[in-house]
């Protein structure tokens, strides 16, 4: 194993909506350098882009508002720096609040928050597409200007460069929007190393640590199918610390004490998650090869990584676009013993009959069985005559909003008008959600970087 | 040779990226890497999912991991909020692949037989 300095960057969030106990541990554990949370996913941007439509002030995660008056004091206290992409649509929002939040949990004057922001597209779209952008869809080709009007959000994947600028310039808090979630790992170690933007293997690396890192608990015993009925004390799971070294490679570990299981199993399991080809994972920084990754279980929670292989980044960074494209609704019913699956399928032809007389248009009616089909679908076979109960789950979509209205009305009805044996209908009417569709595209990164800007302020 | 379940064998997790799934499975043994290698070929896959994925089956390799990554195209009902399916992310795509049976010499499927199941008795 290399000797020498190590980096501990400990894990906190995987996705906005996470365990918000678990950053709370991760401090007050100790023994770490860095904390890194993740908020953002593909649809969330459209969720924030939408709550900053409603209120200019909003678009950003507030729970990380809510943590940071909590835990400000011990990270100043411990030196422990905070990366994050909690700034969501709105950075600068995010980053007031925590200013006032730094001062109201009693650190003002003894604390910077830097501030990233300049990925926002959105109100640069239409200057992009006329200057040449064409932002097409990555998957069809389609041009953007198919779906223009209905655009939300458009937000470009940034890397660690303005990061690293907010750490060298002495934040002790990193509030960015659209950055990606693995440059919130190692962009402090690209900070603490000065590794080289040429150093692919070592940047590749931190690619690797970022993607371990990014799931919280995902790799350290939650969502684990390896033996999981004999992972300790999930309750009190701990989240995941990589302590990495200059030369790269780094070894996953969590607190000792806490819940949950670090092993050679657990670690490759994350490793594949949203996994595409494993020799060409492009970030903005660097091109990872995971097939180059080694796995030696060090027994006692400790999984070390190692061997990672880059190559030179691209000249291009991709583009989250989320565009409304129609409604959708799902409505629910269950049915019992006996023949409980044959008076599902009945209630969902007579639903469907009805659906069709309305003349309503829908662009997918979807009849799944929940406790039958509705995880393996035509893998489960035909459903047994004896089988206990079942849920109806019924999903329609359609670019007419009056139409899914109605289907939502067209549930309740069935409990007296349908099969009998039915129940679970006390939750009320289906709610109607509107469809964000994502589109993803490439933009040339010189568009992007030109407009990013890094700011220092003091609480 | 004997007919086993790749439960047997084999751990996975699965996740989405659009309109696709993608199926990451490792090898509990890294000895029977080769023979997961051999038997799970992307025609297989694609026949053993049947109708729930629309387009290609790609696979890549990660020997080092004992791993195999499946990318299932079109099996998501068009992804994201746009799917009406349970398993709009593509999160148990895993376990059904774990479904699939495959050929596995007599000694493999009788060391593996449990493996990959809660053990009879046990209780949360």
């Amino acid at each position: 194993m290399s000797e020498g300095r190590v980096v501990r960057i400990a894990s906190g969030q995987g996705f906005w909506g996470d365990d918000i106990e678990a950053p709370v541990r991760q401090v007050e554990g100790g023994g770490i350098d860095y904390l890194m949370l993740d908020y953002l996913a593909e649809v969330t941007m459209s969720i924030m882009q939408k709550q900053r439509a409603r209120n200019p002030d909003a678009g950003y995660a507030r729970d990380f508002v809510e943590l940071m008056e909590r835990i400000f004091p011990r990270c100043v206290e411990d030196g422990v720096r905070v990366v994050t992409n909690s700034g969501g649509v709105n950075p600068n929002g995010c980053a007031e609040a925590l200013v006032e939040a730094g001062r109201r949990a009693g650190v003002g004057g003894r604390a910077k928050v830097g501030l990233v922001h300049g990925d926002d597209l959105m109100e640069r779209l239409d200057e992009l597409l006329q200057a040449g952008h064409e932002l097409a869809n990555m998957e069809t080709g389609a041009p953007l200007s198919e779906i223009r009007d209905q655009v939300q959000s458009a937000n470009a994947y940034i890397g660690a460069a303005p990061i690293v600028d907010a750490l060298k310039l002495g934040a002790d808090v990193v509030v960015t929007g659209r950055s990606t979630d693995t440059a919130l790992t190692y962009a402090p170690l690209i900070h603490e190393f000065g590794w080289s933007p040429d150093d692919h293997d070592r940047i590749a690396a931190g690619v690797v640590a970022g993607h371990i890192n990014e799931c919280g608990a995902q790799c350290t015993g939650g969502n684990c199918l390896i033996n999981w009925w004999e992972i300790p004390d999930m309750a009190a799971v701990g989240f995941p610390i990589v302590e990495v070294s200059e030369d790269g490679s780094f070894v996953v570990t969590k607190h000792e004490g806490s819940g949950g299981r670090v092993t050679r199993a657990s670690v490759a399991e994350q490793i594949v998650y949203e996994m595409g080809d494993p020799t060409d994972y492009i970030t903005p920084d660097v091109v990872a090869d995971f097939t180059s990754i080694h796995l030696d279980d060090l027994g006692n929670d400790r999984v070390r990584v190692h061997g990672m292989k880059g190559g030179p980044r691209t000249d291009f960074l991709k583009v989250s676009i989320a565009y409304s494209s129609g409604w959708k609704a799902t409505g629910t019913l269950t049915y019992s013993w006996p023949d409980a699956a044959a008076k599902a399928r009945s209630a969902d032809r007579i639903l469907r009959e009805r659906l069709d007389r309305l003349g309503l248009h829908f662009d997918e009616i979807r009849t799944e069985l929940v406790g039958w089909d509705s995880t393996h679908g035509t893998l489960a076979g035909e459903p047994p005559a004896d089988l206990p109960e079942v849920q109806l789950r019924v999903g329609v979509r359609s670019s007419d909003r009056a139409s899914v209205e109605r289907f939502t009305r067209e549930i309740a009805p069935l409990v007296l008008t349908g099969p009998p044996s039915v129940t679970g209908f006390a939750g009320g009417r289906p709610r109607v959600q509107e469809i964000m569709a994502y589109w993803p595209a490439l933009i040339r990164r010189e568009a992007v970087e030109s407009e990013l800007r890094v700011e220092v302020r003091d609480v | 040779m004997s007919r086993v379940q790749l439960v047997q064998l084999a751990h996975a997790r699965s996740g989405d990226k659009g309109d696709t799934a993608n199926v990451g499975v490792i090898a509990y043994d890294p000895e029977h890497y080769e023979l997961l290698r051999e038997q799970l070929t992307p025609a297989a896959v694609k026949e053993h999912f049947g109708e729930m994925v629309t387009g290609e089956v790609e696979r890549f390799e990660l020997p080092n991991l004992g791993a195999l990554n499946f990318l299932l195209h079109g099996a998501l009902g068009g992804g994201g909020t746009m799917s009406l399916m349970n398993d709009a992310q593509g999160k148990v795509f895993s376990t059904g692949l774990l479904r699939m049976e495959i050929e596995v010499p007599d000694d493999v499927a009788a060391s593996t037989a449990g493996q990959g199941r809660v053990p009879g008795g046990w209780s949360p």
